[in-house]
């Protein structure tokens, strides 16, 4: 809502020196979002005057059609002479009155006027536009002003251009603040003094010889006021006070009817509509929509009508959206003017609706058919079902007074009768919600200047005035105190809380992964979780993959992605990609963070209602219709894991570091990953490991397909590990229990074991473990050789194993006896054979 | 070795006089003062204090003497062999240190050289911001509470006063999620519903927290939403929000204004303070938006051209987010008797935050993931 300044003095007497800045901070105080105060004609200068265009001479020779005009200024030039100007505009004709900026003149923009030579002419000033003059910019062509007023006249003050405009973003709950009534009125409290409020009109009691309404559903309206003018001359324009109102509240000046129910509706927060009686067939009548029902609407969109939406209707049937936009048919026609006899026809009669209609009903309407107009906007926050016959009678009045009408006796107004509403609250209880104390007396006085009547002494009745249907719970009149008092004047204190337990265990991991992860060289992405097809199958996912199986949007940013990730990896891929477009070699990133698995069985969540707490089944069946959403890790690698350097040569990042930085993982929950061969895309079938804590599956590690690497851009030998950080935490033990730690000296057996070449050094070391029995303190894979010595397809594998006993010093026989046990269970598991025996 | 000899005189003994024995003591201080690194000492070592050494070989004279001249003579000698060992000694220690500095100045290396040989990781600033946030509550007794990020309606909209024709339920802000859909290649397929959705603030988490505790609830829920808006410089689609809730008895909005100004301080420093101003919001009653003091320029761009702020727009306020006393409404959908218990909620974006606290200029550098943004960031923030 934007409100001029000077409309607003109309009816708050502010002190003649409060800046449109002053009454903004005071509005923002008392709640109102004043975003911004517009300065209307800043820096202008005159002489700006009302001149009278004399004669046109046409300047053909230019690329475009140029006009040499000669203006009648009166005195205001010095001279009294004819001014010639040079025009490009053509919407005039001699005798029009128009608006010239002469020499010394200065229009907003710091744009100087002088007398210049151009098209060949002395130019002795300009022929102004709205846009130039700070008045709106929905103008093409220059002003042309009634033909009333005089030559020489300060065009300045005649077009009120100096003004201050406050910019208003109202909230929903506000709705009368959608009008000049409801701003003057938070104006008038915030700095104390009296409204003058406009609605407050002398209107004739409603009779039966009115035009007729009928309406059919007292729910969806439950008041409609109709009032008719005659004899209304389809000539007269609107004049410049009203348009120039209009323009500064930000709308555009249309013709008299329209722009007078626009005033009213700026003034009053009322929505009214004017119909041309002479294209009314027969009765008003509010209902319905039928299912089928057509209606082409004042923007001249043919409108296929639900049900539920609110119609408003003659004989015909509909002719209007109640509360959102009139019909085509009934509007008021544009005066047309009889070239031969010069007469103009237009619309002579007038039916004016001042209606009110149920916010809910007009927002749904508005949102059907994607219509959001003044009207609507007003009828959605709520509007004063007792100012409507005010508004209407300020109609009638205007049209009478600019027009030439005269209003009709019959006055009809159909009534769903309601009581007030009232709120009993503790007088204290606006002191209870802010924590200070302002005491009855002042809640009852804020009360009041919201305009609520307060009966009662420790309980306090509130009646709520009509326009504030808003304000429905105690907190709402709470809220109106504490307002006013100013939110500024609260005082600043902290609740005791009951002692904390601090971060969850499962927090706690997340963030020592976190940790863990970045301290072993890895950099944190949080990437979009948006996928879509394209990039599941460069990921080369089988088409019953079950990571296909994704949860979509109806509405995604880009059709290219309308599902939700079930990896983390085409986020994640796509950041390695990025970062390496931009030049990075080197990479490696993590990401933790949620993926959405579905199973495509979930039911339909029920309608639960808000008046009390759900029932555990009710609470049950909606996250019943929820997909399961674990927590997973990941992370991706290219380029070198160390670097070369001057220390030596570095190392390529491979399948082992993506499948050390799951054990970096896991290590973080204290659960060991025992690691399988495996196949599964995105990964190289031969550099797959599936990550096992326990006998439970939880990721995957590897290199990346080199068809995936190619497919999906990405630096050669990619490699990448998932895990799923909900079953790693599952797999959790509790507290570590601390190893026994022996001071007695070690024994060290070294073993090479000559095995297949398809054995996994993971079954050879498991069997080692378990043969060289509890004197094992630890072994290690500190070699690996094939060659002619070992045999085709064979592979040696030298460990070192360091024994050691908790209680003695080993002797040589017994670590002896314990490798030769462990290379026993070896030989069995795995078939390997000691090398050299 | 010589048997005694009764008419031996030590002095008569030439190896044994006592002029002799101090020459012998003085060659071979001279010759450990003469070596000039430890293999020569060594040698000059073996050469005056071995077995057959002139010292050693007058030691062995002495037991050939007469018992009243041994122990003159054995006195004499052994002076002279401590001295020289006593010399020896010295002088070794004093070649051994000259080599260790020799050989330490040769170990010398050049240490300015640059060592980038384990490249450094870092986590993302969203994620150490919203810890950081969170920490400041934990401290004070909150727990961190979280929840799914695809959400059912209920949770997002209806438990917190937000009527099915509220504006934030249409298309332009909220993502739908689509229902029934079909078996096998799902993306791309079903129609709409108005059922589950992508949460568009973190304030479902504080219904599931108020269902799920009895009251008195203190929760900070960090989390990311979802807002159908495209990324821009300002704006980002996906986002992380902190939300807090506070239900107990006698909650006031005085304690909200007081754990908003204890939470900017915590965040920005000593001195910092928030503002409320009345906005609306469905899920508080009172709500109202709340502002900090500029952090950048705390406030003295305000009516000073010479020294404009573009964080604050020379506001001197920054507009940080909603805030409220949580609607009773709310409260009865979620089970708590709001006529015992009130309370205050409050919720913001952080990346607004994190962008002016650390002067980010553009949204897009903390989503795309380039690690030479977030490296800088290390492991806490
Ligand atoms: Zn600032």
């Amino acid at each position: 809502m934007r409100a001029p300044l000077s409309w607003l003095r109309e009816y708050v007497d502010l002190p003649a020196g409060e800046t449109g800045r002053d009454v903004q901070a005071r509005l923002v105080s008392a709640g109102l979002e004043v975003e911004k105060v517009e300065q209307l004609g800043t820096g202008l200068k005159g002489p700006l005057v009302v001149g009278k265009v004399l004669a046109i001479e046409e300047l053909t020779e230019f690329k475009k059609p140029i006009r040499y005009c000669q203006l009648d200024v009166g005195t205001a030039n010095g001279t009294g002479e004819p001014q010639n100007v040079i025009c490009g505009a053509r919407n005039f004709r001699v005798g029009d009155k128009v608006v010239v900026a002469l020499p010394g003149a200065v229009l907003p923009g710091d744009f100087q006027i002088s007398s210049r030579k151009t098209y060949g002419k002395v130019s002795e000033g300009m022929i102004c536009s709205a846009r130039e003059l700070d008045m709106g910019d929905d103008h093409d062509g220059i002003i042309v002003l009634p033909p009333e007023h005089e030559v020489g006249t300060d065009a300045i003050e005649l077009l009120q251009l100096v003004d201050e405009v406050l910019d208003i973003a109202v909230t929903p709950d506000r709705g009368y603040c959608m009008s000049m009534r409801g701003i003057a009125r938070e104006t008038a409290t915030a700095y104390g003094l009296p409204l003058r409020d406009p609605a407050l009109l002398d209107v004739p009691a409603p009779n039966s010889y009115g035009y007729l309404v009928k309406v059919a559903d007292p729910i969806g309206c439950d008041r409609f006021t109709a009032r008719t003018v005659v004899n209304v001359n389809p000539e007269a324009a609107s004049p410049i006070w009203l348009q120039r109102r209009l323009q500064k509240a930000g709308m555009r000046p249309v013709s008299l009817a329209v722009d007078i129910t626009n005033y009213v509706m700026l003034e009053l927060g009322q929505p009214l509509h004017a119909y041309d009686r002479g294209r009314l067939d027969g009765p008003i009548g509010v209902r319905r929509a039928q299912p089928g029902e057509k209606l082409t609407t004042l923007d001249g969109t043919q409108r296929v009508l639900d049900p539920e939406d609110l119609v408003i209707t003659d004989n015909s049937g509909p002719i209007g959206l109640a509360g959102v936009m009139g019909g085509a048919n009934t509007e008021i026609a544009d005066p047309v003017r009889d070239e031969q006899t010069g007469e103009v026809r237009g619309t002579t009669e007038i039916v004016i609706e001042a209606a009110h209609f149920d916010p809910v009903a007009v927002a749904r309407t508005s949102r059907r058919h994607k219509l959001s107009s003044e009207a609507s906007k007003r009828f959605e926050r709520g509007v004063d079902p007792q100012a409507a016959s005010a508004a209407a009678q300020r109609t009638v009045d205007l049209l009478v007074l600019l027009a030439g009408g005269t209003a009709e006796a019959g006055v009809t107004e159909v009534i769903s009768p309601s009581a007030p509403r009232t709120i009993s609250i503790p007088a204290d209880h606006p002191d209870r919600v802010a924590g200070t104390e302002y005491g009855r007396e002042t809640v009852v006085r804020r009360l009041q200047q919201v305009g609520c009547d307060v009966y009662g002494a420790d309980e306090l009745v509130v009646t709520v005035p009509s326009w504030r249907p808003d304000l429905t719970d105690p907190n709402d009149l709470a809220e109106e105190v504490i307002r006013l008092e100013g939110y500024e004047n609260l005082p600043s204190t902290l609740p005791k809380l009951p002692s904390g337990r601090g971060l969850t265990e499962s927090q706690l991991l997340r963030r020592r992964i976190g940790r863990a992860l970045a301290g072993a060289g890895y950099v944190e992405v949080l990437s979009y979780p948006f996928v879509g097809e394209a990039v599941l199958d460069q990921l080369g996912l089988e088409p019953d993959d079950p990571r296909r199986r994704a949860v979509t949007l109806v509405n995604p940013l880009s059709d290219e992605e309308p599902a939700m990730r079930t990896t983390l990896l085409p986020g994640l891929l796509g950041a390695l990609r990025r970062n390496h477009g931009r030049g990075a070699q080197d990479l490696a990133l993590f990401e933790t963070g949620l993926v959405f698995l579905p199973t495509g069985e979930e039911p339909a969540p029920p309608k639960l209602t808000v008046d009390r707490r759900p029932t555990d089944e009710e609470l049950a069946a909606l996250d019943a219709a929820l997909p399961h959403q674990p927590a997973h890790a990941a992370v991706v690698l290219s380029g070198a894991r160390e670097p070369q350097g001057w220390w030596g040569k570095g190392y390529p990042a491979n399948w082992a570091d993506a499948v050390e930085a799951a054990r970096t993982v896991a290590r973080e929950a204290g659960v060991e990953l025992t690691v399988r061969q495996a196949q599964l895309a995105p990964w190289h079938p031969g550099r797959c490991a599936a990550l096992y804590a326990g006998e439970e599956l939880v990721g995957h590690a590897g290199e990346l397909h080199p068809r995936v690497v190619k497919a999906m851009n990405l630096p050669e030998r990619t490699c990448a590990m998932e895990i799923d950080l909900e079953l790693v935490e599952r797999a959790a033990g509790g507290p570590l229990r601390a190893p026994r730690v022996s001071t007695f000296p070690v024994a060290t057996q070294d073993v090479a074991l000559v095995v297949d070449a398809s054995v996994p050094a993971a079954d050879v070391e498991a069997a080692l473990r378990a043969g060289a029995g509890e004197l094992l303190e630890d072994l290690r894979l500190f070699d690996i050789f094939s060659g002619e010595q070992i045999g085709e397809g064979r592979k040696s594998l030298a460990y070192a194993l360091r024994f050691r006993a908790p209680d003695r010093t080993l002797t040589a026989e017994e670590a002896s006896a314990a490798r030769d046990a462990a290379v026993a269970v070896a030989a069995e598991r795995t078939g390997a054979v000691l090398r050299g025996a | 070795m010589s048997a005694p000899n009764k008419s031996y005189d030590p002095v008569e003994v030439e190896a044994l006089k006592p002029e002799e024995i101090e020459r012998m003591r003085d060659e071979a201080l001279a010759a450990f003062a003469a070596a000039s690194d430890l293999d020569a000492l060594h040698e000059a070592k073996v050469a005056h204090t071995g077995d057959r050494s002139p010292l050693a070989l007058a030691n062995r004279e002495i037991g050939a003497l007469p018992p009243h001249a041994k122990a003159e003579a054995g006195k004499r000698v052994g002076q002279a062999r401590g001295a020289v060992n006593k010399a020896l000694a010295a002088r070794k220690e004093q070649l051994e240190a000259e080599r260790d500095a020799r050989v330490l100045v040769e170990e010398a290396v050049d240490v300015t050289l640059p060592y980038d040989r384990r490249p450094a990781g870092a986590r993302h600033p969203m994620t150490t911001f919203a810890d950081r946030i969170a920490d400041i509550f934990v401290a004070m007794g909150y727990e961190v509470a979280e929840g799914p990020e695809v959400e059912a309606e209920w949770f997002n909209f209806d438990a917190l006063n937000i009527a099915a024709d509220h504006p934030a339920r249409t298309m332009q802000d909220t993502f739908f999620v689509n229902a029934g859909q079909p078996n096998g290649r799902r993306v791309g397929t079903g129609s709409a519903s108005g059922d589950v959705v992508l949460r568009t603030h973190t304030s479902p988490v504080q219904v599931r927290s108020l269902l799920d505790r009895e009251p008195p609830v203190y929760v900070i829920c960090p989390g990311r939403v979802y807002r159908s808006d495209e990324l821009d410089a300002t704006h980002t689609p996906v986002f992380t929000q902190v939300e807090l809730l506070a239900v107990d008895e006698g909650l006031t909005m005085a304690d909200l204004k007081g754990t908003l100004d204890h939470m900017v301080q915590a965040l920005f420093g000593e001195g910092m303070s928030t503002r409320l101003r009345p906005n609306y919001f469905p899920f508080t009653e009172p709500s109202a938006e709340m502002d900090m003091v500029c952090y950048v320029c705390r406030g003295d761009s305000v009516g000073n051209p010479d020294r404009p702020c573009r964080t604050c727009s020379s506001e001197g306020w920054i507009e940080l987010g909603g805030c409220g006393m949580v609607n009773p409404r709310v409260l009865t959908a979620c089970g708590v008797d709001p006529n015992k218990y009130s309370g205050f909620a409050f919720g913001f974006g952080i990346e607004r935050m994190l962008m002016f606290r650390h002067n980010i200029e553009d949204m897009r550098d903390i989503v795309e993931g380039d690690v030479r943004f977030t490296l800088p960031f290390g492991m806490e923030i």
